[in-house]
């Protein structure tokens, strides 16, 4: 069998990602300059990593699965800084016609 | 005489390829990760393309933004966590064969579901109303229309493709709350309610990114 999670894991799971949808809403109000992205991005990321690793068992499933679920983010890694390293080096070099 | 059913043995669950109901649901679940990793790269050319046109046109994206409905999209992100909790409970009575409170979580999920895509329809009528929708309709008095446009291009793709996305896993819900019912995940054959839960959990993932990047952008 499966180890059954204790439901209070869950409860207080939900309720931190409660608490962080109500951060990033106030943070965003906030003037940071440029740090409103990153600290959007890093209290999104904090989300998902919670969501994956308490809801979706992440935290004691095997090392295969551990594998796959980080295999899909180094693709998106690959598929984001390939095509931005091409946008935000444009014009570098000019070209001759 | 009422006719006595025995729940189904192991070995009965258990398809001929796989040694024991263990090896069954890994495999189960690792195909399912694998499904995620390619939804992960579908939404993420989405996101890609976010990301450079809002480098390229930062400016009109604020304003563009702050057009959105803040409090209506905030609202169905907490209905979607809330959602969350409610699957992860599912789970958990499939996994302890608790039938009655399976049926009844599964049911929850999916009302919460129908809660989310009614707001976004709210949204998208009011999106409508305020000339935001891209094509002949949009109207825009800024400045840079035509990139403003752009935004809300990059905005109906995003949450219509996450909608859709929604809409399929409140079907998968139902058809997961009508098999319970009739009790075929009962002696640990839980995989489709675990795979389920996955699914339902990622979509709500893709949301917990898209209320900052699409909502929040330029309220400061």
């Amino acid at each position: 069998m499966e180890k059954v999670v204790d439901p209070r894991i869950y409860v207080r799971t939900c309720a931190a990602l409660l608490v962080l949808l109500g951060l990033t809403w106030a943070t965003a109000y906030v003037d940071l300059g440029p740090f409103n992205l990153i600290v959007a991005l890093a209290i999104a990321i904090t989300k998902a990593l919670i969501i994956a690793l308490f809801f979706m068992h992440i935290k004691g499933s095997s090392r295969l699965l551990h594998l796959a679920a980080v295999a899909g983010l180094m693709w998106l890694l690959i598929l984001v800084s390939l095509t931005l390293s091409d946008y935000f080096t444009r014009g570098w070099v000019p070209l001759n016609h | 005489m009422p006719i006595l059913t025995s729940p189904p043995s192991e070995s009965a669950l258990v398809a001929e390829q796989f040694d024991d109901i263990e090896q069954q649901r890994d495999a189960a679940k690792l195909g399912m990760w694998i499904f995620l990793a390619s939804e992960v790269l579908f939404f993420g050319g989405l996101f890609l393309s976010y990301t450079i046109y809002r480098f390229t046109y930062g400016h009109v994206f604020m304003e563009t933004s702050r057009r959105l409905d803040v409090v209506l999209g905030g609202t169905n992100t907490a209905v979607l966590l809330v959602s969350s909790l409610l699957m992860a409970f599912a789970v958990r009575a499939a996994q302890l064969d608790q039938r009655r409170a399976l049926v009844r979580l599964l049911l929850g999920t999916a009302l919460l579901g129908c809660v989310f895509m009614s707001i976004k329809m709210v949204e998208y009528h009011k999106d409508y109303v305020e000339h935001l929708v891209p094509g002949t309709h949009f109207e825009w008095t800024g400045a840079d229309p035509s990139n403003a446009e752009l935004f809300f291009w990059i905005y109906f793709a995003m949450t219509g493709l996450h909608a859709i996305h929604v809409t399929v896993g409140i079907g998968v819900l139902l058809v997961l709350a009508l098999l319970a019912s009739r009790g075929k995940f009962s002696g640990g054959n839980y995989n489709a309610i675990e795979i389920g839960g996955l699914y339902w959990h990622f979509v709500d993932v893709v949301w917990v990114f898209l209320f900052p990047l699409l909502y929040l952008v330029g309220h400061r």
